[in-house]
């Protein structure tokens, strides 16, 4: 019998939080704090049992908050560290999202959406939060946000996750919904080596000359841990290159807003990734994401049997937002159906780059996305 | 001739290009630092060993002028932020140095599963009655009838008694002192440093500033004098006895006890798993 404590490899049939929750260990995650939250249980259940067969931490806190910070702690402690919540709780993390952020801490929050606001619908999908995540916390400041579409992607996209949190210093959120979350599929796990991990900067000078918060000319500062010797300090106020706090200086708090958000805008080319389905040529371009972009896919295919040139773009980053492809696609269509299980978020977003191309916006949620025809209906009165 | 520059002994415990600190005339903090640092200082702890944790409030600068590793987090979250560093690294040494506010008001429920888990964490909170950093509004060890800039008709709120709050909570180790006790509450430091498992000690400290003009205590001194006046030194008395009254805060040790730590337990089931593991490749 081969010890549990290897890491999956090969073909497997899971659902989505389990998915996320083997990609999590695969990244190198050996930290994980959370608060039980349906529909995201399954992945601190999980994590539970494999965290120490890896030597690895999980704990339960005594609510979000608690597990944003402890998830703070640990990443400064020197493990790559996560979370896993759903609405309520990712609302609750939103104040710590903000320390993660002015304190450049390498760190994953997973959000299975359900329906909110609120309580909401526990057991049902939503992509209520899209937009949270981007705004949730106070202040100016960027994130990054993957969007999975499959049980596959809540694998791959959670290392993918690590590896931006890790590179850019920054909390990186997973916003799967329900639906990813609770089904079953077959996913396909590439072996370790074929597995691209990458670990935050160290830095490489001696404790008297380490500046915690000097960036590279990437932006990003290297990142030195707790008990390595280098005796730094961080602080969720403003602060200099020293990590002292300097609250009064408008210099000091203007370059530093200025370069949390620039080490992500300027890295944007290097982060944003979609999907692009018979885009070239596409009168009608849908633009979906999540498990709506299943029935998008589905839709584009249906119209393109109808001789109607559709196409499907994908953003499989939301934040930062695949502007440059919103633009481009939107360049020769005749128009965007932007369909969502919200009330109208990353619509706006399409919106601002397609310009003077229609938007045709289809809201739907409380129990199940769209199905394929209701978007090839949209399709064909755009067309 | 050229002056000689007097280095304070204890100086390389500190951050001194942060200095001069924020604190107060009269304030107790840099009473509070000064124990702390004797008591690393006579227990020679390894300072790359050691991280420093606060959360918001005066004293909450504190983990910004210790020479170690320190963060400063969040309102109310330094408890949260300290058991994700010690789950992370046991070998670290996490002393959190916080307020009343901070720890007890929105970090209260922190603080209780803390120490019902029973986490190495040591927390040092500075109880000065009130909150001091925003200018002196009541909080939740404000006494009775104590006028602050939200209770100005006399505050109706009755206050927590840290002491039996901790214990109650499974603290192994809870003390409470006085500023004006500086060689017991050093001792007390040095004590808490030495224990495996969640640790409280209590320092009750002046805030003439914002909170003792309001309460006829104008300076610094007066308080002390009500320090000495009202504190009564017990050894291991019943904490559930020990609400603060103003004739009467009594100090000294109460709870000392042994208790497997949290991260201890955790680390050990990981071990035993991966040495079941290990037996079934075998």
């Amino acid at each position: 019998m081969t010890a549990k404590r290897s890491l999956l490899t090969g073909v497997h049939f899971l659902n989505g939080d389990i998915a996320c929750a083997e990609g999590a260990v695969a990244a190198g995650c050996r930290f994980f704090a959370g608060y039980p939250i349906t529909p995201a249980t399954e992945i601190a259940e999980h994590l539970s049992e494999r965290m120490p067969e890896f030597g690895g931490i999980y704990v339960q806190m005594e609510d979000e908050i608690a597990s944003m910070a402890a998830v703070i702690g640990a990443s400064y402690a020197g493990l790559k560290s996560m979370t896993a919540t759903s609405g309520p709780g990712f609302s609750l993390m939103q104040e710590n999202i903000g320390l993660a952020v002015m304190t450049e801490t390498p760190c994953v929050i997973v959000d299975v959406m359900r329906g909110g606001p609120s309580t909401g619908q526990p057991t049902l999908p939503g992509q209520g939060d899209v937009m949270q995540a981007r705004w949730g916390s106070h202040g100016d400041y960027e994130i990054i946000a993957l969007s999975p579409a499959s049980v596959q992607e809540m694998f791959t996209l959670t290392v993918e996750a690590f590896n931006l949190a890790e590179k850019y210093r920054v909390p990186t959120m997973l916003m799967g919904d329900e639906i990813v979350g609770h089904m079953w599929e077959k996913v396909l796990i590439p072996s370790a080596e074929d597995l691209k991990i990458v670990n935050r900067k160290k830095p490489k000078v001696s404790p008297k000359e380490y500046l915690p918060f000097k960036p590279d000319e990437d932006l990003v500062p290297p990142m030195a841990c707790f008990g390595e010797g280098y005796r730094f300090h961080a602080t969720g106020l403003t602060h200099n290159e020293h990590g002292y706090p300097q609250t009064q200086s408008a210099e000091v708090h203007f370059k530093l807003v200025h370069r949390l958000c620039d080490k992500i805008r300027k890295n944007a080319d290097k982060i944003v990734k979609v999907e692009e389905v018979m885009l070239e040529d596409a009168d009608v371009v849908v633009f979906a994401y999540g498990i709506v972009a299943r029935s998008a896919l589905s839709a584009v295919r249906k119209a393109r049997a109808e001789g109607i040139k559709a196409g499907l773009l994908r953003p499989i980053t939301l934040w930062p937002f695949p502007e440059k492809q919103v633009a481009k696609a939107a360049k020769h269509a005749k128009a965007i159906v932007v369909p969502e299980m919200n009330c109208g978020q990353m619509v706006g977003e399409v919106e601002r780059r397609a310009r003077t191309t229609p938007v045709d916006f289809l809201s739907k949620f409380g129990e199940e996305p769209h199905t394929p025809l209701e978007i090839l209906e949209a399709i064909r009165r755009n067309n | 001739m050229a002056r000689e520059i007097l280095q304070h002994p204890l100086s390389s415990y500190l951050r001194t290009d942060m200095m001069p600190h924020i604190w107060c005339p009269g304030c107790g903090n840099g009473i509070v630092l000064n124990c702390f640092v004797h008591a690393l200082d006579e227990l020679k702890v390894d300072l790359n060993k050691l991280v420093v944790i606060s959360g918001i409030g005066c004293i909450g600068r504190t983990a910004g002028y210790t020479n170690t590793d320190s963060f400063h987090t969040t309102h109310g979250r330094s408890i949260a932020f300290a058991t994700g560093v010690k789950l992370a690294n046991p070998e670290l040494d996490i002393v959190i140095v916080s307020g009343d506010g901070d720890l007890f008001a929105i970090g209260g429920n922190h603080f209780i599963h803390a120490a019902r888990r029973n986490i190495g964490i040591k927390v040092l909170c500075v109880n000065n009655f009130n909150y001091g950093m925003t200018g002196g509004q009541l909080g939740p060890t404000t006494p009775l009838d104590a006028v602050t800039t939200t209770s100005p008709y006399g505050n109706s709120e009755h206050p927590f008694n840290l002491v039996h709050l901790a214990a109650a909570s499974g603290a192994i180790y809870v003390a409470r002192w006085t500023t004006l006790h500086v060689r017991r509450l050093t001792q007390s430091i040095k004590k808490m440093m030495q224990k495996e498992g969640f640790c409280f000690i209590e320092v009750i400290s002046p805030c003439p500033e914002v909170f003792g003009r309001r309460n006829k205590l104008k300076s610094g001194l007066d308080m002390m004098e009500l320090f000495k006046k009202a504190s009564v030194v017990e050894s291991f008395s019943d904490p559930a006895k020990a609400d603060i009254t103003p004739d009467k805060i009594v100090v000294g040790e109460f709870v000392d006890i042994e208790k497997m730590s949290y991260e201890k337990l955790f680390h050990e089931k990981i071990a035993q798993i991966n040495e079941r593991e290990v037996e079934k490749v075998s």
